[in-house]
């Protein structure tokens, strides 16, 4: 027996198991990569109005920031690449990492693994196995986007480098969570490393692409992200950007390998220390349990929030700084999301973006009830005096609570950041504040979509995060998509008054706590009456 | 006589798998319960509706002169109770899950906790994500067993457990039995049914078959006889209650219904009896007899 012996069972099991998630994540890629390039085309019809806009995208550090420095944009296959590869980029990551701890570390930590491992598998197998089925998920997602892509009306070599590019993303966060499903024995925590390596690549990529000729412009370099966003697929493709990401996809494979070799089955490399014998006076509500269990996802948040948020603020001087701000730059900027003054509506648009992220949390936060249930964690509680409504408002005010908290970090950090490169403290601070707090409403109504799925719906709790994704996804592409009203009227935050910079209406907001709060007694009440299991 | 637990007529049904199937169950105040069944008979549902976690399709329930459901966290106040499966908090102690259950209980009894944890040998300083089964099902007992209550609700609770274990469990139970405690033991240990509990109550495809003291439910079976006569004997074949009857020479065996005993011990004693082996039926005779043919109908899993 070699140390891949039992691999093709494995893989043949793990691709059994992702018969359905899988192809939903490929199908959204061959739409998106085909509607895409499509609905540029009717935007900008000639090559004139495609010209003007590309030249006000392309003078502009804060759409750099946002989605990537502005190349090739005067080709139709350029401009709707820079337009999607982020979100695409950041997508396949996210896929990679879910697939690959789902195959390995969540298996060893159920215990399930241990039933296959007991059988004729080889210790290297099951790692194996989910590298595989996430590379050939991953080179799926790049074969689609060259196909909508090609179909979408941009030329066929193009849209294979663009597809490459997206599979290399996703193939170097293959490695990454190959390696952090390693590290802890908690599957949650490893997911939570790469992510949150996922999201400074992010960070650290903006910081790269907005430096200019003295900053630290390589910081772009030290990241898969920054690698597909700068690989120019329509103009002059840098193959070797695909080399690098595969000696990465390798190297942290091995180094997976390794540790597997060295450690004990079910053991993480960060050891679980003893901790207390008996519990602190505090720990006998629901809420301060729930405490516990939402903190460490909490500070991960807040960390990122605070870090993004400060780092997205301090670009604010370089927007100022534009002296021919042509109409296209104002237009582009609008359809982003704010007004018309530049560093506002920069400021706008990220805050409305990170109001969005928030609403992940809030899903997350909420859905932790329902994973406490279907772990069989709650049934030991609500057979104490611990009533449902009691257990599941625990949940809730880390759910609503923390994201409003979340939203208060974003933007007083982007507020520091703003206020101490424009050297307008107090003002800013003041501004992005308000901006960011206001976003809250739209963030929890999202909260009450996850806790009347929980309640009526309990084996479909996915739906939450489908509604999540339909709103960033509105949010973001459908301003550019020139989405219908009604259509861009389903997601809350279009009703949020534009911030800083607009002024401030009662009655959406009033209407969005309205909504949550009725979604919430709809969700608690089912909650209620309902079998629990 | 009060009762804790009275259920009559209980039907509940997943989709469309009847779970449970016009179920009684009767618990006397301060008796320990035996609650058998095969896998997959109901006897987890039965426990989840008796906790208000799943609401009955019909039936009455009633639990220590509460509705189960209705009254849930009142009731919940007065009982204690230790699932099948037991999950624990990932990144909680053994030591805080006993005091956070404890509390939401309404108290735990600190002298007990201390004496339960050195008698079940478990370590409260582990995360909950590194116990083993049998230790994650420790953490839950002690837990259950240093509450100040009324009534313990027990499912499989050493299923995880070594006999070492198994037998600090009896002791336990058997103490709080002379403490005044009435107990609903679920349980596949027959050994462990058959000293632990007062009465038992065996289900099958969510419905009660047998229930009763062990005795009562022992008279409802067949008793197992050896014996060597004089003379050969004759007529045994035509009384009533006769089974499996084997005579080879002076030498018979069969089994009889505990009911008509007497009669082959007349019969018997004609052919002049030169010994005698008479086998009372186990328990786990009587549980085959109810489990043997469960192999077609369908039941409900937890």
């Amino acid at each position: 027996m070699t140390s891949l012996t039992g691999t093709p069972s494995l893989i043949r099991l793990a691709l059994r198991r992702d018969r359905i998630i899988l192809p939903i994540w490929i199908y959204a890629y061959l739409i998106i990569a085909y509607a895409n390039p499509a609905s540029i085309h009717k935007l900008y019809p000639t090559q004139a109005a495609l010209d003007a806009a590309a030249n006000g995208i392309g003078n502009n550090p804060a759409l750099v920031a946002l989605a990537g420095p502005a190349v090739d944009l005067n080709s139709l296959g350029g401009f709707s690449a820079w337009k999607f590869v982020l979100f695409a980029a950041l997508g396949a990551g996210l896929m990679s990492i879910l697939t690959v701890t789902r195959h390995t570390r969540a298996e060893e930590e159920t215990g399930r693994l241990e039933l296959l491992g007991a059988g004729i598998l080889g210790r290297q197998a099951p790692l194996t196995a989910a590298v595989t089925v996430a590379s050939i998920a991953n080179l799926a997602l790049g074969i689609v986007t060259a196909l909508g892509a090609t179909l979408g009306g941009t030329p066929l070599a193009g849209s294979i480098a663009y597809g490459a590019s997206l599979t290399a993303a996703g193939w170097a966060f293959t490695g990454i969570a190959a390696l952090t499903t390693q590290l802890s024995q908690s599957a949650r925590t490893c997911n939570g490393i790469a992510i949150a390596v996922l999201g400074a690549s992010y960070v650290l990529r903006v910081i790269g692409d907005t430096a200019g000729p003295h900053g630290p412009g390589w910081l772009t370099w030290t990241n898969p992200i920054g690698w597909t966003l700068n690989l120019h697929p329509y103009s002059d493709p840098r193959w070797w950007i695909i080399a690098i990401a595969l000696a990465t996809t390798v190297a942290f494979t091995a180094l997976g390998y390794t540790i597997t070799n060295h450690r004990d089955f079910a053991s993480g490399l960060l050891a679980d220390r003893p901790g207390p014998t008996t519990a602190t006076p505090r720990l006998r509500t629901p809420l301060a349990l729930a405490t516990r269990l939402h903190l460490g996802l909490f500070t991960a948040w807040a960390i990122g929030f605070a870090l993004a948020g400060f780092a997205l603020g301090t670009i604010t001087n370089s927007i100022g700084a534009i002296i021919n701000s042509s109409p296209q730059v104002a237009t582009a900027l609008t359809q982003l999301g704010g007004q018309t003054a530049l560093t506002n509506a920069y400021l706008a648009a990220i805050l409305s973006l990170t109001g969005m992220i928030a609403a992940i949390y809030t899903v997350q936060a909420t859905l932790r009830l329902r994973g406490e249930e279907t772990s069989g964690r709650i049934e030991p509680l609500l057979a104490t005096h611990v009533s449902r409504t009691r257990l599941a408002a625990s949940h809730l005010t880390y759910a609503l609570g923390g994201t409003a908290l979340l939203l208060a970090i974003v933007g007083v950090t982007t507020g520091l950041g703003a206020g101490l490169t424009t050297h307008n403290l107090g003002s800013q601070l003041g501004n992005d504040l308000t901006a960011a707090l206001l976003q809250t409403p739209a963030a929890w109504t999202l909260a009450g979509v996850a806790i009347a799925v929980i309640g009526l719906l309990p084996g479909y709790s996915g739906l939450a995060w489908a509604a999540i994704a339909i709103v960033i996804l509105i949010g973001e592409l459908g301003p550019i998509l020139r989405l219908n009203h009604w259509a861009m009227d389903i997601s809350p935050f279009t009703h949020l008054p534009k911030l800083p910079g607009g002024t401030i209406t009662a009655t959406p907001i009033i209407w969005l706590v309205a909504i949550a709060a009725a979604l919430t007694a709809t969700g608690l009440a089912a909650f209620r009456r309902r079998d629990i299991g | 006589m009060t009762t804790a637990i009275e259920v009559s007529d209980l039907h509940k049904t997943f989709g469309r798998t009847p779970a449970l199937d016009g179920l009684d169950l009767t618990v006397t105040t301060g008796e320990v319960h035996g609650f058998l069944g095969p896998n997959g008979s109901g006897k987890s549902t039965t426990i989840r509706i008796l906790l208000g976690l799943l609401r009955a399709d019909s039936g009455e329930t009633r639990l220590l002169d509460g509705d189960p459901w209705r009254d849930a966290t009142t009731l919940h106040r007065r009982l204690a109770y230790v699932p099948g499966d037991v999950n624990l908090w990932p990144n909680l102690t053994g030591g805080e899950t006993i005091d956070l259950l404890g509390r939401l209980r309404g108290g735990l009894d600190s002298k007990r906790r201390t004496a339960l944890l050195e008698r079940f040998d478990l370590d409260p300083s582990k995360k909950g994500r590194t116990y083993s089964k049998g230790n994650r099902q420790k953490v839950a007992l002690v837990a259950a067993l240093a509450s100040d209550v009324e009534l313990l609700i027990l499912d499989e609770p050493t299923s995880g457990l070594d006999p070492l274990m198994e037998e600090v469990f009896r002791e336990a139970i058997t103490e709080e039995k002379h403490a005044g405690r009435t107990v609903l033991l679920s349980s596949h240990i027959l050994s462990e049914v058959e000293t632990l509990c007062d009465r038992v109550s065996i289900i099958r495809a969510g419905h009660t078959v047998e229930t009763g003291t062990l005795a009562e439910l022992r008279h409802l079976t067949r008793t197992s006889i050896t014996a060597e006569t004089t003379t050969p004997p004759t007529g045994l074949d035509t009384l009533p209650g006769v089974h499996d009857l084997a005579i080879e020479g002076e030498r018979m065996h069969c089994e009889v219904d505990t009911a008509h005993l007497d009669e082959l011990m007349r019969a018997l004693a004609n052919s002049g009896i030169r010994s005698l082996t008479s086998q009372p039926p186990t328990l786990e005779e009587l549980f085959l007899r109810h489990y043997e043919d469960t192999l077609t109908p369908a039941g409900a899993t937890k």
